[in-house]
């Protein structure tokens, strides 16, 4: 116990009180608290296990900047790991959880890891289980995984909702401490449209815990009084509890906005959180910037805690993070906070300033408060058992010799100030190092950002005001306006020269493990042991060590780690130089990202004009891809198994109908359409009749197969193409990217029509009876209407164009109908063909047949094929010249060892999946020991043979008829003897569908 | 990222499918094969100046000829490809 509620002070509402609970214990907080604050005031210092070690910590920070005090919060389906203590706001009732420890936070079974830690160093797992020959990780993943870690999540469904929006502006403040509040009031009374996003609930960021006085008022009243003002204007809009998270191209920005993560639930029809896309003329970066801490041993030890955050606690929540504090500075700011701790009924002990002297004033004023200053000495080692309970001191000069002990429940450390310039990295050159603050500062901005205040380097309050005053009127320039003159605001506040820090990092006293970045447990040794090894670049660095990464991604550890890197190579931390910025600056989650898109609204349905008949005929549907088709209509008693192939029997032996709506159509147009058909095709489409239609072939330019389908010439300056479902968009952008880049000289333009027409194919021996029965204007005879052509007559009064072509192997019409007749034809053929015994067939008695037939679909043409795999070599138009026809006779592709279509009979009735693989032999104790000659593409239960059948592409299939070999699928459990065929099962000479 | 399209405006880069290096000119359909095999898989990587294809396939179906720095994402020119005098064969 150390921690506690100070009697008075701070932003939270006293007068209201309530609880959460920590690992099952009761935590008092008020309004206004966050979990960090409402847990040190509880007097909690243990509140996590570390990433790899499992060692003790506690809260190091109170902002974005905590690497430790990772926490789930929540439970059920709204359980969210990893989320940052001092971020997170206490809620009434909010179940929190401590994380990586087992069974408890204090009795943890994996901290044995510290007795291993010797050998646990910096790539421990690369050279023990990922060295070349070992296949020790495969093994050992899931241990270490377990063992090493954050939080889990929830595995259930986020029950609520994510929204996205987008807000543009002339001008974007990020960050409304007194650099952007500045910034944005002078923006704003220029008249442009303003947004300031504040990570914080409340506006003014360090204004409300410095201690300062502006114009006469506290600094949290000056804040509150310039925030009012600019709630009040139309042309600015506040955004607190919106961190901004990275920063994009052509000034878009994005923004997490917490709209109910300080509930326990979302209330009415509030989405848990806002997802913004911002675009800005301008950008203020006013971000700020993070304590350091210092490196040296016990320096992770709960109760150690940066300077700056004991002040926020203090001055912000009213809680004292202590009884005994001891503060540990490089420079004046420590002086700073310890006075203002002082005031505000802190108990500090001493300050331990590293330098030779005391800076005069502040250490006077500290001195009044009865805190002891002890210039030139520096903390050699924290110690304690479970947190800090005595604090070594040493000379600066001799850190390993150590002159006293003193005794301290929480260990403040003032390490200097690193700017946030992480969204300024992002948009703009690598930061650059500023010797006079011992810091990276922006560097040479990409975008039209401004930054200002602290994230600039203007540490001190008055600079920090000064510095918005100019981001503001850079700001008000860039978009075009005129600024106008603001009044100074009058600054009483004693902080003393920045740039009088000491450039010291780590203090190598020798007394154990000192940590650089405790979210990732990398110690100082660590980063030099990745030195010896020759790890140089500081990119290098990162992800050997793994400094700087996962949530936290250095912000208290980089500057450090760069120094302790610098030094090892005799190099200063600018020549070193920094890594780069990613975005996000903070964790955010995947449902802000992906917003309602998720669900049904991932991507669209699309659905055919039929669709709404299926449904009520008893289709099972399926995707394929983003349509819904029937896959088989299920009577009574049957599933889909039974369904297709009833259908495809149907179909053989009387007649089906089969919505085919989902074919891609693409009209082709223009006097040059034949010419440029007969270069996109393999195929010669320019010679075709008007009121005829060609199965064509087109490839790929580098000769592989792209795609088929069957192409009406409906006049002679106009053709409608046909393409498979799957492709019809990309055969459209393929044929737009033709004739824009290749042929601009071909007067043909293209257009999509896929949802225009409405598509069905009537098929079986009794097709031409039904249709005669509905359909009026056409003769259906073979005379009058041999196979490819096209005829235009009436069904059920609505228009329709027929062409006869077979897709099946049996006598079989295409119907082509606007979409918004489709039904009214379907049922009229239904009604016709009800003597008949028509049934409507789905998408797998399709497959049966064309497989029976040997087609070729998807499955066959996946990008992998060439004509001469497929068997369809006497497509190639030797005449003409055709997309693919240079590539399509490489040796490699003519090749007589390539995988090429054949048929397969299952020979002992099971049934041969797609996907298995075909092998010389029979299955060996579960193992597959034989060479792949091929794989199956397309399988089914065919009604002309009574067995299953399949097609694949086996290494010079076609010789290979008769030959018997096997179907290994060890996924699914079966090994099935096959023979190989044509892949033609069914009517070979094509009399059926000729009759 | 923002396109500048010659027809639509700026456009966000969803709207838009890249279509490959503009700089490749694709030789005549009856060109050798290696000529063919060179159009098709030899690609420069150039940090800097780009000339790339982009069809804007959510807006006005143009193909776009878009002179872009790989480094920045910088924008310097934009033209419709097979429509205006610099585009085109």
């Amino acid at each position: 116990m150390s921690g506690y509620r100070l009697a008075q002070g701070g932003l939270i509402d006293r007068s209201r009180a309530f609880t959460f609970t920590f690992d099952g214990q009761r935590i008092v907080a008020h309004p206004g608290d966050t979990i960090a604050s409402a847990l040190i005031a509880r007097g909690t210092r243990l509140v996590a296990r570390s990433f790899k070690y499992h060692r003790p910590r506690g809260i190091l920070a109170a902002g974005a900047e905590e690497p430790s005090a990772l926490v789930t919060v929540r439970s059920g389906g709204r359980r969210e790991p990893n989320v940052q203590a001092t971020m997170a706001e206490a809620v009434d009732g909010l179940v929190v959880e401590s994380q990586n420890r087992w069974p408890s936070l204090n009795y943890d079974v994996l901290a044995v890891n510290q007795l291993a830690a010797p050998v646990l160093s910096a790539g421990f797992y690369y050279k023990t289980f990922m060295a070349p020959g070992q296949k020790a990780w495969m093994r050992y993943e899931r241990a270490i995984r377990r063992a090493a870690g954050l939080g889990i999540a929830s595995g259930e469904p986020d029950p609520d909702r994510y929204e996205k929006r987008a807000a543009h502006c002339d001008v974007l403040v990020v960050g409304s401490g007194a650099a952007g509040l500045v910034a944005a009031t002078s923006a704003a009374a220029a008249g442009l449209s303003v947004v300031v996003a504040e990570s914080d609930p409340r506006l003014g960021g360090a204004l409300n815990w410095s201690g300062a006085t502006i114009d006469g008022l506290p600094a949290a009243e000056w804040a509150a009084l310039r925030t009012g003002a600019l709630a009040g204007r139309e042309n600015v809009v506040l955004m607190p509890r919106t961190t901004v998270y990275g920063y994009f191209d052509d000034q878009q920005l994005g923004a997490v906005e917490r709209v109910a993560d300080h509930k326990l639930a979302p209330e009415g029809h509030e989405p848990r959180q806002r997802h913004w896309t911002i675009r800005a003329r301008h950008v203020v970066l006013a971000t700020g910037a993070f304590e350091r801490t210092l490196v040296f041993p016990g320096n992770d030890l709960p109760g150690v805690m940066l300077a700056s955050a004991a002040e926020r606690y203090a001055l912000a929540f009213g809680v004292a993070v202590g009884r005994s504090v001891v503060l540990f500075t490089t420079g004046d700011s420590g002086y700073r906070a310890a006075c203002n701790l002082a005031v505000a009924g802190v108990a500090v002990s001493t300050i331990v300033d590293a330098r030779d002297t005391a800076p005069e004033a502040l250490a006077a004023e500290a001195r009044a408060h009865g805190i002891t200053v002890r210039a030139g000495m520096v903390v050699a080692k924290a110690m304690g058992r479970a947190g800090v309970a005595r604090v070594a001191l040493a000379d600066t000069e001799q850190p390993g010799h150590i002159v006293e002990w003193i005794p301290a429940d929480a260990l403040l450390v003032a390490g200097g100030w690193s700017p946030v310039v992480h969204l300024a990295s992002q948009s703009g050159g690598p930061p650059r190092w500023d010797e006079r603050i011992k810091a990276f500062v922006p560097g040479v901005p990409r975008g039209a950002w401004t930054a200002a205040g602290a994230c600039n380097g203007a540490l001190s309050l008055a600079e920090a005001v000064s510095s918005g005053s100019e981001a503001g009127s850079t700001a008000v320039a860039a978009c075009g306006a005129t600024a106008r003159a603001m009044p100074c605001p009058s600054i009483v506040h004693d902080e003393g020269d920045p740039a009088a820090t000491l450039a010291l990092f780590e203090i190598e006293s020798g007394y154990g493990k000192a940590f650089v970045d405790l979210q990732n447990d990398v110690t100082a040794d660590d980063v030099r042991q990745a030195h010896v090894e020759g790890y140089v670049s500081v990119e290098h660095l990162k992800r050997y060590t793994t400094l700087g990464m996962a949530t936290d991604q250095g912000k208290t550890s980089n500057v450090p780690a760069l120094a302790i890197m610098a030094k090892a190579r005799g190099l200063t931390i600018g020549e070193v130089g920094t890594t780069r910025f990613r975005p996000p600056f903070t964790g955010v989650a995947l449902g802000a990202l992906a917003g309602r898109e998720i669900g049904a609204h991932f991507k669209p349905v699309r659905r055919t004009a039929l669709d709404d008949w299926h449904l009520a005929n008893g289709a099972a549907m399926g995707n394929y891809g983003l349509w819904q088709r029937p896959r088989a209509y299920l009577r009574v008693g049957e599933d889909i198994s039974a369904a297709y192939k009833r259908e495809a029997k149907a179909v053989r032996g009387g007649v089906g109908l089969v919505d085919v709506s989902t074919l891609g159509k693409i009209v082709v147009a223009g006097p040059d359409a034949g010419t440029f058909l007969d270069r996109v095709y393999a195929n010669t489409f320019s010679t075709l009749a008007v009121g005829r239609a060609r199965y064509g072939i087109m490839l790929r330019e580098d000769g592989f197969v792209f795609d088929d389908g069957t192409t009406w010439r409906l006049a002679e300056d106009r053709y409608l193409m046909t393409t498979t479902t799957a492709n019809a968009a990309a055969v459209l952008q393929h044929l737009e990217l033709w004739l824009a880049t290749a042929w601009p000289d071909l007067r043909v333009r293209v257009a999509s029509a896929t949802d225009q027409w409405g598509a069905m194919a009537v098929a079986g021996p009794q097709a031409r009876a039904v249709l005669a029965k509905a359909a009026s204007g056409i003769d259906w005879s073979h005379a009058a209407m041999p196979p490819m052509a096209i005829r235009h007559g009436e069904i059920a009064g609505a228009p329709v164009m027929a062409c006869r072509l077979s897709f099946s192997g049996e006598v079989a019409y295409e119907i082509f109908t606007g979409s918004g007749h489709a039904l009214a034809v379907w049922e009229a053929l239904m009604q016709a063909g009800a003597s008949a015994g028509i049934v409507a067939y789905g998408v797998e008695a399709m497959g049966a047949l064309r497989i029976e037939k040997g087609h070729p679909a998807g499955a066959e043409l996946d990008g992998r094929t060439t004509l001469h795999d497929l068997g369809l070599d006497g497509m190639a138009s030797k005449k003409k010249q055709y997309i693919g026809k240079a590539l399509m006779s490489r040796p490699v592709l003519t090749d007589p060892s390539r995988k090429r279509l054949v048929g397969l009979v299952s020979l002992d009735g099971t049934p041969v999946r797609g996907g298995a693989h075909i092998v010389a032999g029979p299955a060996m104790n579960g193992q597959l020991q034989w060479q792949s000659q091929g794989h199956v593409t397309s399988w089914t239960w065919s009604p002309v043979r009574e067995g299953y059948i399949a097609l694949a592409l086996v290494e010079r299939g076609p010789e290979r008829h008769g030959e018997r070999l096997y179907a290994a699928d060890p996924v699914r459990g079966a090994h099935t003897p096959v023979e190989i065929t044509s892949p033609i099962f069914y009517d070979p000479q094509g009399v059926r569908q000729n009759a | 990222m923002l396109i500048p399209c010659p027809a639509c405006g700026p456009r966000e880069t969803t709207e838009f499918v890249y279509m490959g290096d503009a700089s490749v000119s694709r030789p005549a359909l009856d060109a050798p094969a290696e000529m063919w095999a060179a159009a098709v898989y030899d690609r420069t990587n150039p940090l800097g100046r780009h000339q790339e294809l982009w069809h804007h396939t959510y807006g006005c179906r143009c193909i776009l000829r878009v002179t872009r720095d790989t480094g920045t994402h910088a924008i310097a020119g934009v033209a419709l490809v097979g429509m205006d005098p610099e585009g085109g064969s």
